[in-house]
């Protein structure tokens, strides 16, 4: 009996301490608003109930989203409970089949997406997101979260890939100008190489999406040579993966990525770009060991701390440019929300997100990037990311979705990605395109 | 995130739950024993039943359904026959997992096992067995993760004029060579992969090993020596054949376990470079490209490769026990 007791004491004692550890932060995000409620009254109020968001967004990006939407929970009354997990979209198909789905997702890769609309796991949006998808993007945009006619989700977070890295200060020193053709571009590599330093900087290595950056390239260049239609065309397979056209784009790509001359600047022959991680990749640019890298406007926060970025500071970037300098050709990508649930709170928060009030909101807590036509570029807080939002709103801008990202999942995460690292590695474009197209999915 | 206990209260209250309804099974079971005479076959059958029902639910069904969906497309709900298996055998990608798992399956035991014998027969008369035997488990004490986190920095490669953050490179470029990407270069990188799996097992070959050479009667070596037998015969002649059945209870231990690696390909290379293995290709398939049959028919493949080995270990066991 005395054990017993005793027992129970060290429970209840343990349950106790518990507790008074755990409380301070379960509350953490309502605790410190004191918003004025006016905007979010058309929310409603659902007191007591509860949100779950699943993302692939972690650290930094998580706390932004969670500040972000901070004001919006505790007006409402919604409990907002977001969880980041890197291994996204792994998990999110092991736990819609455990029945264990979030409430809401965000989605990467509308390809991923697609998935779960097809299999009906997904809800499609209310008439309400529909009618502020309609008013906040463009057809292309919510293109991309329509699944058979249906709208099942709206744009979160844009971001334009096109863009090539460079240091002005070294372009000065050197003489050179932003290029605005590709011929032009061809003409400030060579320059550069003349010079002695090798032009081009690159990395793919990204764990187990080690390849992409490849893959946007090949895409960037088939998209200024062949125009939007073959690029629609390939990416929905209506014409082959090695077709003659994106064998050339490959050529093109592979005259600067595998040539010895041109890549790796700061970082050896080009191969090495297989070791080298996406994140460090530019990084020779400030050293002046590398004149250009081209990657994504969310590569603005992958440069040392302390890095300057503007048109007169450390590191700024162009829009890769196509044949002619009248056409704007864009490659972007995109992660979408989507909700396995359709319960009041659930319409309530996805009507909040799809808002043009939460781009805005977003932006002026950091560096972000929305395609929404509501969102002011001069809020951006980015020199880049300004230069993102004026080209995602011009009229004259072709914008196009990253291919890798909307072509099924085993060619478009898998063998796209391990084929353009065999290529880099030395494989033949031919040899590759191939066996890419090989590996794509029957029907 | 630290661990909440507020948060969790619900995850709390089924685990509680969960605990509660076994002990209440046990409880019922035990007292339907007690109650009245019972015939012992029955009695053994009351027993058995919760264990064959967790197993039925938690791996004949699981089983069967894999099997099945090996038969399914890509979504899991209509019939594809043998497209799936096919796929397996000719695919290119599919037969380098396969080719690397075999590699593994290969090497992995025999070179964790040679390591941990040699390590076993150098320590097992030492002084500071204990001392040197938990330096060699060491490293099993550390999850596959990190051991894949920790050579992958060994590996790691930086170009020729910047100081080498890899311990192998570094290495390298001190005895005048270039620094090579190891884990890029197909297909010597999967025995550097190798090299690390065999770090964390040849401990648990060299404990097992050490108990084993310790257990072989004195007397035997004691007269080979006294025959004029050199340390090298008697290793080779009298420790070896003595030891034989725990060597080949290593062996199989590590060659099941082996077929079953996945964290240090992921952590490493994630499956890249030519380097992936059944189980990585398995989950990529499955979960990342949201090919279910494949997986599935993966899953099975693995499944057939190690039933052999189960049995057999299944059947010593017996035999000896």
């Amino acid at each position: 009996m005395w054990s017993g007791a005793r027992l129970a004491l060290a429970v209840i004692t343990l349950a106790v301490t518990a507790t008074a550890c755990g409380t301070p932060q379960g509350s953490g995000s309502r605790s410190r608003t004191t918003a004025d409620c006016a905007p979010y009254a058309r929310y409603g109020e659902h007191p007591g109930t509860e949100v779950t968001v699943y993302a692939e967004n972690r650290d930094r990006e998580a706390d932004l989203f969670e500040e972000t939407w901070a004001d919006f929970a505790h007006c409402t009354g919604i409990d907002v409970r977001y969880e980041g997990d890197g291994e996204f979209e792994a998990q999110i198909q092991v736990r819609v089949d455990g029945g264990n789905a979030p409430d809401v997702a965000f989605f990467p890769q509308p390809g991923l997406m697609e998935r779960f609309a097809r299999t009906g796991k997904l809800k499609p949006v209310s008439a309400g997101v529909a009618a502020l998808a309609k008013q906040g993007w463009s057809a292309d945009w919510n293109s991309y979260a329509t699944v058979d006619g249906t709208l099942y989700g709206t744009p979160l977070v844009s971001n334009v890939k096109s863009f090539v890295w460079y240091s002005p200060t070294f372009f000065r020193d050197k003489g050179l100008s932003v290029p605005r053709t590709w011929t032009e571009l061809m003409a400030v590599t060579e320059k550069v190489a003349a010079s002695g330093v090798k032009p081009w900087c690159a990395g793919i290595e990204s764990a187990e999406a080690t390849g992409w950056p490849v893959t946007d390239w090949i895409e960037d260049v088939l998209l200024r040579q062949q125009g939007t239609d073959v690029y629609d065309q390939w990416v929905a397979h209506e014409i082959a993966f090695d077709d003659p056209r994106v064998i050339k784009a490959m050529d093109t790509v592979g005259s600067v990525l595998k040539n010895d001359r041109y890549a790796n600047g700061g970082f050896g022959p080009a191969r090495s770009m297989a070791s080298i991680s996406f994140q460090e990749a530019g990084t020779p640019i400030l050293s002046g060991d590398c004149a250009m890298h081209r990657q994504a406007s969310f590569y603005a926060d992958m440069w040392p701390k302390g890095t300057g970025i503007g048109p007169d500071k450390d590191v700024y970037a162009f829009l890769l440019p196509g044949a002619d300098p009248a056409n704007r050709p864009v490659l972007g990508g995109g992660v979408f929300t989507a909700a396995f649930a359709d319960r009041p709170e659930v319409r309530a928060f996805q009507e909040y997100l799809a808002s043009a009030d939460f781009a805005r909101a977003r932006m002026r807590k950091g560096p972000f990037v929305s395609a929404n036509r509501g969102v002011d570029p001069a809020d951006a807080a980015t020199p880049v990311d300004r230069l993102s939002i004026q080209l995602l709103q011009d009229p004259r801008t072709q914008f196009r979705f990253d291919g890798s990202d909307l072509m099924p999942a085993s060619v478009g995460a898998g063998t796209f990605w391990k084929g353009a690292v065999d290529w880099i590695g030395g494989a033949s474009t031919r040899q590759v395109a191939d066996s890419i197209e090989r590996s794509w999915p029957g029907p | 995130m630290p661990f909440d206990v507020v948060a969790q209260q619900p995850k709390l209250l089924y685990l509680l739950q969960g605990v509660a309804a076994f002990a209440a099974v046990v409880s019922l079971i035990l007292l339907a024993l007690h109650r009245g005479p019972v015939r012992r076959r029955a009695a053994a059958l009351v027993l058995l039943a919760p264990a064959l029902l967790l197993l039925t639910i938690g791996l004949l069904v699981p089983g069967l359904r894999t099997l099945a969906l090996s038969f399914t497309d890509r979504g899991g709900d209509t019939w594809a026959g043998f497209d799936n298996h096919v796929w397996m055998l000719t695919d290119h990608r599919a037969l380098v997992a396969l080719r690397n798992t075999l590699a593994w399956v290969v090497l992995v035991p025999l070179a964790s096992t040679a390591v941990g014998l040699l390590y076993a027969a150098a320590v097992a008369r030492s002084r500071f067995r204990a001392f040197a035997l938990s330096l060699v488990l060491t490293p099993m004490a550390i999850s596959f993760v990190g051991a894949g986190v920790v050579w992958k920095f060994v590996y790691a490669y930086r170009p020729p004029e910047a100081g080498q953050i890899g311990l192998l490179n570094r290495l390298v470029v001190a005895f005048g060579g270039e620094p090579r990407q190891w884990l890029v270069d197909s297909p010597w990188n999967v025995l550097f992969l190798i090299v690390a799996m065999v770090w964390t097992q040849a401990g648990f070959a060299a404990v097992l090993l050490t108990g084993a050479i310790r257990a072989v009667p004195a007397e035997l070596t004691e007269a080979a020596r006294l025959d004029g037998a050199s340390p090298g015969q008697i290793f080779r002649r009298i420790t070896v054949p003595s030891i034989r059945p725990t060597l080949l209870v290593v062996l199989l231990a590590q060659a099941v376990g082996t077929f079953k690696a996945f964290d240090i390909v992921k952590t490493m290379t994630g499956g890249q470079f030519g380097t992936g293995v059944l189980a990585h290709e398995m989950y990529d398939q499955a979960f990342r490209y949201g090919e279910t049959g494949r997986g599935a028919a993966l899953a099975v493949l693995l499944f057939l490769l190690v039933t052999p080995f189960v049995a057999h270990r299944l059947r010593a066991q017996r035999r000896t026990g």
